[in-house]
C-alpha cells in the first residue's frame, strides 16, 4: 500500500469534496430542481466573484485602490469574444478553444495591466484609484469607436456560448464558470500564504517598513496589479461566452463600483467574505429588480457606513461574533471551574 | 480662414476651458494639500452646484442680477456640502488608512451622482442650461478675425477674479497663514494652537465654493446640465492638480491652463474622440517624468 503524506491527502480529501459539490450542482441544474432562472443568476454570481476577487487581491491584500475592474474586464470579453468568433475549430475541439481563448484573453488584459501599473505603481499615493479610473472610461471611449473589431455602440453580436444546445447550456456554463472560480480561489488563497503573498500583505500594512525589511515593494506591487488584471480579463472572457453579447455601456464605471461594493462588504483582504458577498449581491440585484434606481443610492451608502463603522465588512463582523461566543464559553468554564 | 486664424481661436477656447480647469483643480489641490485626501467627490460638488445655479436662473430668469445671484447661492450651497461631508464622512478616517478615505470619497461621490438620478426635480435627463437672451449680448469681441463669446469673457472675469481672491485669502489673512501652517506641517500647527479642524473644514468650503463657480461656467459653456456632469471634469482637473504639482495652487491654475489648451488643441487639429485619451496619456507621461508636478517639491518620505 503506498503511504501518503498527510497533505497530498487533506489535498485529495478537498478536491473530492469540491468534484462532488459541482457534479451536485450540475445535477441539480440538470434535472430542472434548480431552475434555469437560478442557475443563471448563480453563474452571473461566480463570474462576479471572480473579478470581486481580483480587486481584493490589489485593493483588498495590497493595499491599492483600484476602481477600473470593469475596463479590465472589457478588454478580457471583447479579445475573447474576438478569438472565438474568428478561429474555427472542429465540434470535439471548441472547448479547448474556449479554455485557451480565455486564458490569452487574460493575459491581453494583463498586459494592458502591466502597462498602466509601471508608471503608476512606482509612485507613493493613491494615484492608482485615479488612473484606473481614467483607464475604464478610455477604454470604454475606445470600446465605442473601434467599430471593426468591438462592434461600436450597438454591441456586439452574435458571440457563441460555451455550448450549442439549449438543453444543456445552463449546465455547461455552470461549469466552466465555477471551475474557473475555485482554480481562482486557491489560486489567490495560495498565493496569500505564500512568499510573495506575506510580501504583499506586509505592502499593505506599511510600505516603508516592508521596504526596509528588503521587499522590493514595487515589483509585488506590479505582480499583484498585473495577477488582478489577468483574472479580471478571465472574468470578462467567461462572461461574454455567457451571455453571447457584448456592449460598451456594460462596463461603465457603476459596474467597478459593483465589484468595489462586494470587496468593502465582504471585507477587504478576507477571500470568504468576497465569495459569500458575491453570491449574496448578485441574487438581491436580480431579487430587487423593482429598486433598480435607489440599488444606486444604496450601494454608496454601504461603502460609506462600512468604512466608517466596521471596515473589516461582513468577515470582520463574523469574527467578531465568534470571539465573543467563545469568551462567553471561556467564562462559562472558569465559572465552573471556580465552583468546582 | 486661415490655419493661424484656426489656431488662435482654438487656443481662446482652450484659454476658457482651461480657466474651469483650473478652478476645479484649485479645490482639489487645496483639499490634498491639507487633507492628503483625494476627494473624488469633487467633481459631483461641481455638478450640485451647476444644479443650484440652474434652479436660481429657472426661476428668476436670466438678468445679470440673477446670474451674479445664481453663483453667491450655488458657491453658498456647496460650500455647506463640502464641510458637512468632510465632518461626517472624512473626518472619522483621518487616522484610518488612506485607502479607507479614498472609498468613502468614492462612496460619496457615487451617492451625490445616484441622488440625483433619482430624485425628482433633476433626474436622470440632461436638460438646457439657460444662457443670457441675445440682447444682454454686449460682451462679445471680435480680435484678428477671432471670435470671443460672451460666455468666454464671462469665464475670463469670474476666473480671474475668484483666483484673485483665493490669492488674497490664502497669502494676506490669518485663515490662510493658518492653511499654509497645516499643509506644511499639520502636526506641528496643531501644537502651536491653530485650530485643525477649523482650517480643514475652511478649506473644504472654500474648495466646494469654486467648484460650485466652475460648475455654473461649464454648464453655460456647453448649455447643459446632467446629473453625470462632473465625472470627467472632475478627473481632468487632478490630471491639471498633478501637472502643476499637487498641493501647490499657482500649479493648479498653470496646470487647468494647460490642460485645457491641450484637450482644444487635439479636439481641433488631431481628433476629438481621441481627446479624452490625450489628456489622459499626458497623466501618464507626467507620472512616469517629473511625478511632482511643474511646481511641487519634492518631499521625502519620513517614518
Amino acid at each position: 500500500m503506498i503511504i501518503m503524506n498527510k497533505r497530498v491527502l487533506t489535498f485529495f480529501k478537498i478536491a473530492g469534496l469540491i468534484l462532488l459539490g459541482l457534479l451536485i450542482g450540475d445535477a441539480l441544474i440538470y434535472a430542472g430542481i434548480i431552475d434555469e432562472y437560478t442557475a443563471q443568476i448563480l453563474t452571473l454570481a461566480g463570474i462576479n466573484v471572480i473579478i470581486a476577487l481580483s480587486l481584493n487581491l490589489i485593493s483588498g491584500f495590497t493595499g491599492q485602490l483600484a476602481l477600473g475592474h470593469a475596463g479590465f474586464m472589457a478588454i478580457g470579453a471583447y479579445a475573447t469574444a474576438y478569438l472565438v468568433m474568428h478561429i474555427h475549430v472542429p465540434q470535439h475541439l471548441w472547448p479547448v478553444l474556449v479554455g485557451i481563448s480565455i486564458i490569452i484573453g487574460g493575459i491581453i488584459t494583463a498586459f494592458f495591466g502591466m502597462v498602466i501599473g509601471f508608471p503608476t505603481l512606482r509612485l507613493k499615493g493613491d494615484y492608482l484609484a485615479i488612473v484606473t479610473l481614467a483607464f475604464a472610461e478610455i477604454i470604454r471611449v475606445l470600446m465605442i469607436n473601434m467599430e471593426g473589431i468591438t462592434g461600436g455602440a450597438a454591441g456586439l453580436k452574435g458571440i457563441p456560448l460555451y455550448t450549442e444546445d439549449i438543453n444543456l447550456g445552463p449546465v455547461v456554463s455552470f461549469t466552466w464558470i465555477a471551475v474557473f472560480m475555485i482554480l481562482i480561489i486557491f489560486l489567490i488563497r495560495n498565493l496569500i500564504k505564500s512568499s510573495p503573498g506575506r510580501a504583499i500583505v506586509a505592502i499593505r500594512e506599511d510600505e516603508i517598513a516592508a521596504d526596509s525589511m528588503g521587499v522590493n515593494v514595487f515589483y509585488y506591487k506590479m505582480f499583484s496589479f498585473t495577477l488582478s488584471a489577468f483574472i479580471a480579463g478571465i472574468g470578462g472572457g467567461l462572461y461574454s461566452l455567457f451571455f453571447g453579447y457584448l456592449n460598451p455601456t456594460m462596463f461603465n464605471f457603476m459596474k467597478s463600483a459593483d465589484f468595489l461594493v462586494i470587496v468593502v462588504l465582504g471585507g477587504m483582504g478576507s477571500i470568504a467574505g468576497t465569495v459569500a458577498t458575491g453570491f449574496i449581491l448578485t441574487y438581491l440585484q436580480e431579487f430587487l429588480r423593482v429598486l433598480q434606481d435607489y440599488r444606486l443610492v444604496i450601494y454608496p451608502l454601504i461603502l460609506i457606513f462600512i468604512m466608517l463603522f466596521k471596515p473589516t465588512g461582513l468577515a470582520g463582523i463574523l469574527e467578531d461574533i465568534k470571539t465573543f461566543i467563545s469568551k462567553k464559553i471561556s467564562a462559562k468554564a472558569i465559572r465552573k471551574t471556580g465552583e468546582g | 480662414m486661415g490655419f493661424v486664424q484656426e489656431f488662435l481661436q482654438q487656443l481662446v477656447n482652450g484659454f476658457s476651458l482651461g480657466f474651469i480647469y483650473a478652478l476645479i483643480a484649485l479645490g482639489y489641490t487645496m483639499v490634498y494639500g491639507i487633507a492628503k485626501l483625494i476627494n473624488f467627490a469633487h467633481g459631483d460638488i461641481l455638478m450640485v452646484g451647476a444644479y443650484g445655479g440652474f434652479f436660481v436662473l429657472i426661476a428668476l430668469l436670466v438678468t445679470p442680477g440673477s446670474f451674479i445671484l445664481s453663483f453667491v447661492i450655488a458657491m453658498l450651497i456647496c460650500a455647506l456640502l463640502g464641510m458637512f461631508i468632510e465632518r461626517t464622512c472624512y473626518k472619522p478616517l483621518r487616522s484610518a488608512p488612506r485607502i479607507n478615505a479614498l472609498i468613502t470619497a468614492i462612496g460619496v461621490s457615487f451617492f451625490l451622482e445616484n441622488v440625483a438620478r433619482v430624485i425628482k426635480p433633476i433626474g436622470p435627463n440632461p436638460k438646457e442650461f439657460p444662457v443670457f437672451p441675445q440682447k444682454f449680448n454686449l460682451l462679445e469681441l471680435d480680435f484678428l478675425g477671432v471670435h470671443i463669446n460672451q460666455t468666454q469673457i464671462i469665464i475670463f472675469l469670474v476666473s480671474v477674479f475668484l483666483m484673485f481672491t483665493l490669492n488674497y485669502i490664502v497669502n494676506n489673512t490669518k485663515m490662510g497663514k493658518a492653511m499654509r501652517a497645516v499643509s506644511f506641517d499639520r502636526g506641528a500647527a496643531y501644537l502651536m494652537g491653530i485650530n485643525v479642524n477649523r482650517v480643514i473644514s475652511f478649506t473644504f468650503a472654500i474648495g466646494s465654493a469654486l467648484a460650485a463657480a466652475a460648475g455654473i461656467l461649464f454648464a453655460s459653456a456647453y448649455p447643459q446640465v446632467e446629473p453625470l456632469m462632473g465625472f470627467m471634469p472632475g478627473i481632468k482637473a487632478f490630471v491639471a492638480a498633478v501637472l502643476g504639482g499637487i498641493g501647490s495652487i499657482p500649479g493648479a491654475m498653470v496646470g487647468g491652463l494647460i490642460l485645457g489648451i491641450a484637450e482644444t488643441l487635439s479636439k481641433g487639429f488631431i481628433s476629438s474622440k481621441l481627446a479624452d485619451a490625450i489628456v489622459f496619456g499626458i497623466l501618464i507621461i507626467i507620472l512616469v517624468v517629473k511625478p511632482s508636478g511643474i511646481f511641487g517639491q519634492n518631499v521625502s518620505e519620513k517614518v
